[in-house]
């Protein structure tokens, strides 16, 4: 017997009633009016548990570990509950051929039905064999379980933008896999690794609202990358006023103030680090004290020095200021441009504290 | 090379050879073959690193103060000591001193580390070794009750909660979508626990998935997220702030009450869930001492956690530094990383070139040049579908790295062997092992084993719970004695630096000894190369045949099925592999490679 969501629903303790009044809200809530309430609720009560086949190609395994950190929903309710994680060689307790059967079966019995996550891509160079499993290119087994999967999940920077191995010269040429993968839906969640609860709100909302989520023209889910750091952040008012750490763990260190001349990405970097935090919501890195690294913006690791003010990034042009260069990224994004008050407050930051707050130092 | 005989094992590869790949749970890519004999028992075993990054060329013309970001890369599930290894690397290079408190909570992150690798490596990635889930449907909740608070006060103990799981388990399984514990090993005889037993680890397998989400946020507080926390050439990105305006922008009081919660309720798991678990699980199969390979002869540890800042001196160090080879335990060599005679790489049976491959290379020097031939006259397949390898030629993409031309183990069983053989300076390792081979009732020796390496991890988490609590003590007592620094600045500007400079930096990453080694010209790297714990654990055989650790611990080992490699899993995840790490290393040299079409 195939346990169904309903089930899975009731196991946890949700009534019969609650559960109807889920389905019409849902209903609601994507627009189909209350007519279409039963037709959900018949779908979630004979819907088994969607099927997940997670593959690694060269990666670090972050992502995945970011994943089991989840604290809403917990990793273990969306393991046993709410997907069904039937192929990843980090977690999974079979292994060679008895796993190569897995895969075979899950891709067989689910044609078309189910979702493939990728952590890491694949490496190009090498007939693809920078990265071999079951002696075969990785780059093989993700094409073949891409091409019947509804949809594709592409989990980090290493999928979706190519990451490390892809920094400059690329001596793998690992290639992000919207350039290997065609004709199906990509939903790219970036981030080294991404945070753990936009990892697993990224899944339940697909299960939730059977869609995708909405995207902006990279792939992003816009609901959690609709935005920059920048702003959101609880230190955007010493941004603003020009308050600024000037030194590692200077007076402006200990009292919180502006990461920005220390280099912080925030002002170009979308993600939901300063909203949504990490690991159940703890910090987030500039809480921590460092700059955001823009480590779920593409090719961010060929972007100077972490270190180096974002006005230094050579495409922006030296009279860029963090406005200016976050409108740009954003431009370059489709995403809408929010304007924002922070020109006037460097204008006023750059009369009190020299040109070069503009400028950098190069 | 046909049969014949090295470090004490007799190699022979004419029995029917068996392929494990992909092996899961561990990180990254591994890929196995054996030889069985008539009565299946391994007499062959040949390890292959299948994954490549090129990270050191990557790193080249870069700033070294960025160079933490790029190695913590190297490895997402031991994150953060990559990123330690390299700023002490950098450190080390420039002479930069690092204060106290720097050193303290870099200690405590290394340390978070350490109890959150172990711990989900024995429930997550090792226990389904030893564990089967299916088994526990057959479990009496009442009698698995009974067993949990005979041996742990751990209060989620009562039948009714055994229970709950249980019929949680039942309605998961007949769902039919068993996800990642499908078509696995369930019910083959090399399992031994009891029912009850079964039910309890799995419970505890849910609740340590749970918990270790706890573990890592010390990581979150003081480097902002994990995995992936954020580090500082010169001490560590947070500043102090514990009395004045401001405070709720740094480390403060409600910051420190958050660590302590987090260090006591880790130090509680470990002794309350992990460490009874792994004694009543090792109680049932300490009649299977398979999997020491090497463990009783070459053992090799660079030592960690510094008491004192800036000092790495053996003396100062709270996990142990040194080397024993040819099995003689009355002899800890000292060790030096930066000695070129010490530690080399060679290439024999590496998908790499070497000029000369008759040489090894210290990582000062090296040099890796990938050069992709599957090959040899038992070579079968093609060059994009291997069905069996050949170990005479070149076979993985992990180097042979040696130490005085010896093939070593590192990790857990080496730090704590070398603890337990220096008990004046680590009187708990000591004590603890004698603890726990009393209580199991079996000699020393029987730490050399699949089972000791397992047990040595769970000893060293219990260590470094322990001094997670204490290095804690000491970081507040050190502010309350009027000490707020972090950081030390004098050197961030690259003017400041010499032309040249070289240096090298080492940790104990959970899964063994770790260095890199760093040259500096002109304010940017020149060259980086990384010696990792995977790629001295699963290195293959070197010009003399020599085998690996991965490799010698498969040997002699009997499976109970043939086709299901369970204890080959076992025995391999004792290692905690960690290939992403192992295989990530090039020279400036290695570029213009052939490319396939993309379609």
């Amino acid at each position: 017997m195939t346990e169904t969501f309903y089930d899975v629903l009731r196991r946890q303790g949700i009534s019969r009633r609650s559960f109807l009044k889920f389905c019409s809200l849902t209903a609601t809530s994507l627009g189909l009016g209350a007519a279409a309430a039963p037709r959900i609720a018949h779908a979630m009560e004979t819907k088994p548990r969607t099927p997940v086949i997670w593959l690694e190609g060269l990666e670090c395994t972050c992502c995945s570990e970011s994943f089991i950190r989840s604290a809403h929903p917990l990793t273990k309710d969306v393991v046993l509950s709410m997907l069904s994680l039937d192929y990843h060689v980090t977690l999974m307790a079979a292994a060679g051929h008895q796993a190569e059967k897995q895969l075979d079966e899950i891709k067989k019995k689910y044609k078309g039905n189910y979702i493939l996550a990728v952590e890491g891509n694949p490496p190009l160079n090498e007939d693809g064999m920078y990265c071999i499993e079951a002696g075969r290119p990785f780059i093989e087994i993700l094409k073949e379980t891409a091409a019947d999967a509804k949809a594709v999940i592409a989990w980090g920077a290493c999928a979706s933008w190519g990451c490390v191995q892809a920094a400059k010269p690329n001596p793998t040429r690992a290639t992000p896999i919207d350039k290997v993968i065609s004709g199906k839906p990509i939903i790219k969640v970036p981030g080294c690794p991404p945070i753990a609860e936009v990892m697993t709100a990224v899944v339940t909302y697909m299960l939730t609202f059977d869609r995708l989520p909405e995207l902006d023209r990279q792939g992003r889910p816009k609901m959690f990358y609709g935005q920059r750091i920048h702003d959101k952040c609880y230190r955007r008012p010493h941004f603003d006023a020009g308050q600024f750490v000037e030194a590692w763990d200077d007076d402006a260190a200990r009292k919180g103030h502006c990461l920005y001349k220390m280099g912080c990405k925030g002002p170009t970097t979308y993600n939901a680090c300063s909203t949504v935090r990490w690991n159940d919501g703890v910090s987030f890195p500039i809480q921590s004290g460092h700059g955001c690294i823009g480590c779920s913006e593409d090719g961010f690791w060929d972007k100077g020095s972490f270190y180096d003010r974002v006005t230094d990034i050579k495409q922006f042009g030296i009279e860029a200021n963090a406005d200016k260069v976050g409108g740009t990224a954003a431009a370059a994004a489709g995403a809408v441009v929010v304007a924002h008050a922070a020109l006037t407050a460097l204008k006023k930051a750059k009369k009190s504290d020299s040109a070069e707050t503009v400028t950098g130092d190069k | 090379m046909g049969a014949y005989e090295t470090q004490g094992f007799k190699m022979d590869n004419s029995g029917k050879r068996v392929v494990v790949d992909p092996i899961c749970r561990i990180e990254g890519h591994l890929r196995v073959e054996v030889n069985l004999d008539k009565d299946n028992v391994i007499r062959n075993a040949v390890s292959t690193g299948t994954m490549w990054r090129g990270l050191e060329v990557i790193l080249k013309g870069r700033d070294p103060r960025d160079a933490w970001a790029f190695t913590e890369r190297i490895c997402g599930v031991c994150t953060g000591t990559h990123a330690l290894t390299s700023v002490r690397a950098v450190e080390d290079a420039l002479s930069i001193k690092i204060p106290e408190n720097a050193n303290t909570i870099r200690n405590l992150m290394q340390l978070n580390l350490h109890v959150h690798d172990h711990l989900v490596h024995f429930y997550h990635l090792h226990a389904l070794d030893w564990v089967d889930i299916v088994s526990a449907l057959k479990a009496d909740p009442k009698r698995t009750s009974e067993l949990a608070q005979s041996i742990s006060n751990w209060p989620l103990s009562s039948p009714g909660y055994f229970r709950d799981l249980q019929n949680r388990l039942k309605k998961f399984v007949d769902s039919g979508q068993l996800g990642p514990f499908a078509n696995a090993y369930w019910g083959n005889p090399a399992y031994k626990l009891p029912p009850e037993a079964n039910l309890m680890a799995t419970a505890h397998y849910l609740e340590a998935l749970d918990f270790q989400k706890e573990i890592v946020k010390v990581h979150t507080i003081f480097g902002g997220k994990n995995p992936h926390p954020n580090w500082l050439v010169g001490g560590v990105p947070c500043a102090i702030n514990v009395h004045d305006t401001g405070a709720v922008g740094a480390i403060n009081m409600e910051r420190l009450n958050l660590v302590k919660s987090i260090v006591d309720r880790s130090k509680e798991f470990v002794e309350q869930v992990y460490i009874p678990d792994l004694l009543a699980i090792a109680s049932f199969y300490k009649g299977w001492l398979y999997g020491g390979g090497l463990s009783s002869q070459a053992l090799l540890s660079y030592g960690d956690l510094p008491e004192r800042a800036n000092d790495y001196s053996p003396g100062n160090l709270m996990l142990p530094r040194g080397a024993i080879i040819g099995g003689k335990l009355d002899k800890i060599h000292e060790v030096d990383i930066k000695d070129p005679e010490q530690i080399q790489e060679f290439v024999n049976h590496s998908w790499y070139k070497y000029a000369d491959e008759s040489k090894g290379l210290h990582p000062f020097d090296g040099v890796t040049e990938p050069n992709y031939k599957p090959e040899g006259p038992n070579f079968k397949g093609t060059r994009t579908k291997i069905d069996n390898l050949d170990e005479s030629a070149k076979y993985s993409w992990i180097k042979a790295p040696r130490w005085r031309g010896n093939a070593m183990e590192v990790g857990c069983l080496s730090r704590m062997v070398l603890g337990y053989l220096q008990p004046k300076q680590f009187p708990f390792i000591k004590e603890t092992i004698d603890g726990v081979l009393k209580h199991l009732d079996v000699p020393v020796t029987a730490l050399f084993s699949t089972l000791g390496r397992t047990a040595a991890r769970g000893i060293e988490a219990l260590y470094c719970a322990d001094l997670q609590v204490k290095q804690l003590d000491k970081l507040i007592a050190n502010i309350k004695a009027g000490d707020s620094s972090t950081a030390n600045v004098e050197k961030w500007d690259p003017s400041t630096w010499p032309k040249e400079a070289k240096g090298a930096g080492f940790t104990e990453a959970p899964r063994g000894a770790l260095g890199h080694w760093i040259k500096i010209k002109d304010g940017k790297i020149d060259n980086y190369q990384c010696v990792v714990p995977t790629t001295w654990n699963g290195s293959p055989r070197d010009a003399k045949g020599q085998i690996g650790a991965f490799e010698a611990a498969l040997m002699n080992t009997p499976l109970a099925k043939a086709d299901e490699p369970l204890e080959i899993l076992r025995t391999l995840h004792s290692f905690d592999p960690c290939l992403a790490c192992s295989t990530h290393v090039m020279s400036a040299d290695g570029q213009e490679l052939t490319s396939v079409k993309v379609r």
